[in-house]
């Protein structure tokens, strides 16, 4: 509940604050965001399922965004910069609808 | 199905996810690690923005390099292609300019030509400065010849258009004398006899004058005085129909000369 209610209040910032994105990191923040979301659908998913823990939840939101930037960064240094930031979206989008269809099989019992 | 976990009494069968979810929903608990997960949560929603806002406005600015180098590529490509396009589309234009000009040049040479010739021919009205000459001829005495020589000197003396009376004297006019009646080009004129001449006023003037000329003539023999006058603007609206001649033809010439 009160996740909901953060996510609701960074939203709201987001948009009064408007901050422009430095430089260094743009390349990095969509992946990042990713990232968060496919943590944040895992979280979901595992609430409800019953197995919902603050602690794995925060481990795993942080653990995916850091390694997902650690891989685009090694793909920019080897020069496949594009290719695997393409990798690592499709990735998570996977995930993604997959955590996706299990909060649906919940929700809607289909 | 059981509606929810009734206090103190045994659930039959685990809550589903919906249940959990609602559950979730209405009892906030605030523990630390609550408000961790809310704080990243925070986060994320406001990172989302960013990158969306930032997506909105950066365009070139947020690529990587290579894919910099893919739209230069694309860029010059199209460039080069419009170049191509652009210097084809200006030779077109060319052409059809000088084309156009040639053509124009053309139109003006022949419709120059068209009004020598009509001048000269006695079909098109003129002006320019020039002389007007009267005689009188109380007595009708006056020859057409008298008339004829005075026509040639004047042409002779760079006169380049004459009228005489309502006629307009070219190469073919006739002066004929008809019972004592001067007969220009079938046309009977009365005396006092009013040449128009355009030229060269001075050169004109000066022609009839001449010992032996038209002026002595007229004095001595018919003791009659023309009358002189320059003026700088003759007009002379007299004109002839063009007669096409119906059996000499033009002979072919390799480049149209203009006549001098």
């Amino acid at each position: 509940m009160i996740a909901a209610i953060g996510l609701a209040i960074g939203i709201l910032v987001g948009v009064l604050v408007q901050p422009t994105v430095p430089v260094w990191m743009q390349p990095y923040l969509p992946i990042a965001v990713v990232a968060a979301l496919d943590a944040v659908f895992g979280g979901l998913r595992a609430l409800l399922d019953g197995i919902f823990d603050d602690q794995v939840f925060v481990v795993s939101f942080l653990f995916n965004v850091v390694v997902a930037a650690l891989i685009v960064f090694l793909g920019d240094q080897l020069g496949v910069g594009s290719q695997l930031s393409t990798g690592v979206v499709v990735v998570f989008g996977v995930r993604i609808f997959s955590n996706a269809a299990a909060i649906r099989r919940h929700l809607f019992k289909a | 199905m059981p509606s929810g976990p009734a206090s103190g009494a045994r659930r039959t069968t685990p809550p589903t996810g919906r249940e959990r979810l609602l559950t979730a929903l209405s009892r906030p608990r605030l523990t630390r690690g609550q408000v961790v997960a809310s704080v990243l949560c925070g986060l994320l929603g406001f990172a989302a923005v960013v990158q969306v806002r930032s997506t909105q406005e950066s365009g070139l600015s947020g690529l990587r390099t290579s894919e910099l180098v893919a739209v230069l590529d694309d860029v010059s490509e199209r460039s080069q292609r419009l170049q191509v396009e652009a210097r084809e589309l200006e030779l077109a234009r060319q052409e059809l300019r000088s084309g156009t000009q040639s053509e124009r040049a053309a139109i003006e040479e022949a419709e120059k030509r068209a009004e020598v010739l009509g001048i000269l021919a006695g079909t098109v009205p003129a002006a320019g400065p020039g002389v007007e000459i009267t005689i009188p001829d109380p007595t009708g005495d006056v020859p057409a010849e008298v008339l004829l020589d005075a026509v040639q000197e004047l042409r002779d003396a760079g006169g380049e258009v004459i009228q005489l009376g309502p006629v307009r004297v070219v190469a073919q006019t006739s002066f004929v004398d008809d019972d004592g009646v001067l007969v220009v080009d079938g046309q009977r004129i009365a005396p006092p006899y009013q040449l128009d001449v355009i030229g060269d006023p001075a050169t004109l003037a000066s022609s009839l004058a001449i010992p032996g000329g038209v002026e002595e003539r007229l004095q001595q023999d018919y003791d009659v005085q023309l009358r002189v006058e320059r003026r700088d603007r003759v007009e002379i609206t007299a004109v002839r129909p063009l007669a096409t001649p119906t059996i000499a033809r033009p002979a072919p010439e390799a480049t149209p000369t203009p006549p001098s």
